[in-house]
């Protein structure tokens, strides 16, 4: 199905079942324990051996030296692959190091070798036996250095007006530089695979990722084998923010430990080994010149920033939502992603967006007050319908000032705390802050195959669900598109040989899955009418209706299995428009008046992100973007070794994610909007739009608590303790 | 210490690598002969093949492998399982299934208290022992009054369950669900 403009009214208007409540449809099995997450497939495969990585312990060099000889005779061991033995294997356009093979280091805890034994304790054991010589090269760790050198410099991605000329002339002009800390993803379960390719011919991969037929490509390029020799399956995954997208190096360690010793093989990272060997979100120095009229009419937007990259990545760019998010008709945007030798950094959760409006957010709020305004009216003041830079450009669908307004009624923000350090509960300064969010809406072709058995609907796509509730508003598309119930429709997901899917990432997943669902439900539709010589027919209440024929769904087809596969396309008239989410958050905090410790007390977004496909699992996002926010905002950041260039807090409790304690209560509002450009469902995403501007909420709110303006993250205590006002 | 009563607590050598040794999972008894170095979570997850219980961090850090020893939680990366011989462990293969959830079972899915679903066994797990510390008066580091009953709130079930990581962010969901099942039972 070729979605090719803006869809008119159809039956998702009238929907039964898609945007109404649904508990999730694989609750029971996770709350039981019964989800298969990819490390605990013993029903799979039978012999399976226990794999365990060792990690490099410099950032940049070539090893010169490998004995596995110990390791080798130790009990129990099968096998030792050292990274010597091999040339380094070809690598996928989507990692940026080599995942493993030859001398050479480019990243601290790169795998180096993997050992292949029967149980976990005994390939643990042994792997600690093994002894590694290097040769270090300097190498470059320090992002304040790569500012220093780089900030003014290189050419700006948009450059309109004059920003220069237009800032010199304005009455109310901002120039601060801010900091966000590298994050990891820290999903709950590690990065791990089962791979069999005993015989080195057909290999069969159960694992944990989000993009399916991406990681079964990378292999195959990794491995230089067909991608029809390899099946992959990834039916749970637990968490993956981005850091499961890509083919890493528990399943390329599995398959070379299997291809070794013909046997299964199975690796999960361990956990202090996740923070530095996979991916992370890089870090970021970000300037931001704002430029404004006393009225409050932004006229400068300059916005550069630099971020780490292994050399051959893209970093983290912070500066793309400034490119459109207000109105203003001077603009330059400049990212530099800088070759370091840290580990690679990639896509996490919102990538880009997360850093930069933590950042655009926080200079929104201290311009608002430079012109003594509310900083709600001031957004509502500078909000735009076009992109600024290409005018002829509308976005599609765009209600943030609803989002502003709405949150500011609904959260009381008019009884808010009006001036800085003023309002105080007993040895609590309390604040209130809010941010705006915007994030695209992409959309990705995806497929899906579907069969009707006996009045049953088995849905098959590789799409994944990352806990993003695909199971359940896959089901429900598939439910309403056929006018069957909903305990009539199986949704099977996570495998190679199903149809291709968006997958998982980028907030793309669930409007493009969805939109694929229904294009495969079409197909059916049109085989059944055809079938029974129907020319119009409708599907309701588990029946065929059109002509002559009022017939169940379970006798169309005599017994026999009807099958159906489709996909949608977007065309390109998407191009023309800008197609996004928006959202307003709104915060208030407490900051102790003596520590200088802030705790979250109460958190708001209003979301404006198409048709809701199901508002719990809808609300499940937005509340963990939210969480994640707080996290970005308080606590998570991780500390560069800038001498041995290497993450030092790699292990859950020293990277500080948010815990119970940390969250307070956290109300979502849904607008009742539908976009007709995104999809035939009108739907778009908002897995991602959650995290986007709520640690710059926070900020606020600090800085509204206590005066103190912090412009680096995480605001912990150390940054706020010493300017807070006299107790 | 967990102690249950009446019970030899010495498993036997079986050479200085592993030794030899029974505990019961659920009401049901096993012996095992596993290397000194197998955690509880691996003997469950590995050997029992009962992998419910999750391993997120595999030190302490996560609380995905929370499992009741005897009643009490804890977990169960941190303890070897050689040194469980005579325990009754409970795991959330026992805590109910799928045609018979418990009500904790049950308030985690009416409320959407998970999404990836990794860390939820040891949420449930750990949600149904806190429940019950604060009936037994065990105090938290946010119980003011020793002296007083410990009063049910939100802010205790907080505290307790942050032993508890959920990257998901389901937090404000899984106090729903506490505070459910806390209000059927008063």
């Amino acid at each position: 199905m070729d979605f090719n403009q803006s869809t008119e009214d159809n039956l998702f208007d009238r929907a039964r079942i898609i945007g109404k409540p649904h508990t999730r449809v694989d609750g029971i099995l996770k709350v039981t324990g019964r989800a298969p997450y990819a490390y605990e497939r013993h029903d799979v495969v039978a012999s399976q051996l226990v794999g365990y990585p060792v990690g490099a312990t410099i950032a940049r060099g070539k090893i010169t030296h490998m004995d596995a000889s110990a390791a080798r005779a130790a009990p129990g061991v099968a096998a030792v692959i050292t990274t010597l033995e091999l040339e380094p294997l070809a690598r996928a356009d989507s990692n940026v190091a080599h995942l493993f093979g030859g001398a050479s280091v480019e990243h601290y805890h790169q795998a180096i070798a993997v050992v292949v034994a029967d149980t976990l304790e005994q390939a643990r054991g042994a792997a600690s036996l093994i002894e590694v010589r290097y040769e270090e090269t300097p190498g470059e760790f320090d992002l304040e250095d790569a500012w220093a050198r780089l900030q003014s410099t290189g050419e700006p991605i948009a450059n309109v007006g004059d920003v220069d000329a237009a800032f010199a002339a304005a009455p109310v002009t901002l120039d601060e530089t801010y900091r966000t800390a590298s994050q990891s993803h820290a999903m709950m379960e590690p990065h791990a695979s089962i791979v069999d390719w005993s015989d080195g011919g057909q290999m069969t991969v159960w694992t944990s990722n989000q993009m399916v037929e991406w990681t079964r490509q990378a292999l195959a390029t990794t491995f230089a084998i067909d991608a029809d020799r390899i099946r992959l399956e990834s039916p749970y995954v637990g968490g993956g923010f981005g850091g499961k997208l890509w083919l890493r190096a528990d399943a390329v360690l599995a398959a070379l430990g299997s291809r070794e010793t013909g046997r299964p093989v199975k690796v999960a990272l361990p956990r202090p080994m996740i923070f530095n060997n996979a991916t992370h979100r890089s870090g970021t120095i970000q300037r931001l010149r704002i430029a404004a009229e006393a009225d409050g009419r932004i006229t400068v937007f300059e916005h550069a920033a630099v971020s780490h990259t292994l050399p051959g990545g893209s970093g983290e760019d912070a500066v793309n939502q400034t490119r459109c998010f207000y109105a203003g008709e001077n603009r330059r945007v400049a990212h530099h992603p800088i070759d370091m030798n840290l580990p690679e950094s990639a896509d996490m959760r919102a990538p880009g967006e997360a850093s930069g409006l933590a950042v655009l957010e926080i200079a929104m709020d201290e311009m608002a007050e430079k012109l003594g305004m509310d900083p709600v009216e001031f957004r509502i003041l500078n909000d735009t319908q076009v992109n600024p830079e290409e005018p002829s450009k509308p976005f599609s669908d765009r209600h943030f000032v609803e989002c502003l307004r709405k949150g500011a009624e609904a959260f009381g923000w008019a009884e808010r705390n009006l001036k800085p350090g003023c309002k105080r509960e007993g040895q609590w300064l309390i604040g209130h802050g809010v941010a705006g969010a915007y994030r695209g809406a992409p959309t990705m072709t995806s497929g899906a195959r579907v069969r009707l058995q006996n009045g049953r609907l088995i849905v098959e796509t590789d799409m994944t669900d990352i806990g993003t509730g695909s199971y359940t508003i896959l089901t429900q598309t598939a439910a309403e598109t056929m006018g069957m119930e909903i305990q009539n429709v199986e949704v099977r997901l996570g495998n190679s040989a199903y149809p291709t899917s968006s997958g998982s990432g980028g907030q793309f997943g669930a409007a493009s899955s969805t939109a694929g669902v229904y294009a495969a439900c079409v197909a059916l539709q049109k085989q059944i009418a055809k079938r029974l010589h129907v020319d119009e027919a409708r599907f309701e209440n588990g029946r065929v209706v059109g002509g002559q024929i009022d017939m169940a769904l379970a006798d169309v087809a005599d017994g026999e299995e009807m099958v159906a596969e489709d996909s949608i396309s977007f065309g390109d008239f998407k191009d023309k428009l800008e197609i996004g989410t928006f959202a307003a958050h709104f915060v208030e905090v407490a900051v102790h008046a003596y520590t200088g410790e802030t705790r979250v007390r109460r958190m708001l977004a209003v979301c404006d992100a198409g048709r809701i496909l199901n508002p719990i699992t809808a609300r499940s996002q937005v509340i963990g973007g939210m969480t994640m926010g707080v996290g970005a905002a308080l606590t998570e950041g991780m500390s560069v070794d800038t001498e041995r260039g290497f993450f030092v807090n790699h292990d859950l409790a020293g990277y500080e994610v948010a815990v119970h304690a940390d969250i307070p209560e956290q109300e979502v509002i849904f607008l009742d909007t539908t976009d007709a450009a995104s999809t035939p469902l009108k739907a778009k995403g908002i897995g991602e739009l959650g995290i986007c501007g709520v640690a710059a909420a926070i900020a606020n709110a600090i800085y509204n608590a206590t005066g103190v303006r912090v412009r680096e993250y995480p605001m912990t205590l150390d940054r706020i303790i010493a300017q807070l006002p006299a107790a | 210490m967990n102690s249950s009563n009446n019970v030899e607590r010495h498993p036997k050598t079986v050479n200085p690598n592993s030794s030899t040794f029974s505990l019961s999972v659920n009401g049901e008894r096993h012996t095992l002969t596993l290397d000194n170095r197998t955690t509880l979570l691996d003997a469950l997850r590995e050997h029992l093949q009962l992998t419910g219980s999750k391993k997120g961090c595999d030190h302490g850090q996560c609380g995905a492998c929370t499992v009741l020893v005897n009643g009490v939680r804890i977990n169960a990366c941190l303890s070897l399982a050689v040194m469980h011989e005579g325990d009754d462990i409970a795991t959330i293969e026992g805590v109910g299934e799928a045609d018979h959830l418990d009500p904790m079972q049950q308030a985690f899915v009416d409320h959407d208290a998970f999404q990836c679903g990794y860390c939820t066994p040891g949420q449930i797990c750990s949600a149904k022992a806190v429940l019950e510390e604060i009936q037994a008066g065990l105090p938290s580091h946010v119980t003011y009054d020793l002296n007083t009953p410990i009063e049910l709130n939100d802010a205790e079930i907080r505290e307790r369950m942050s032993g508890n990581l959920c990257r998901c962010g389901a937090y404000a969901n899984i106090l729903k669900a506490i505070n459910q099942v806390a209000e059927a039972r008063s």
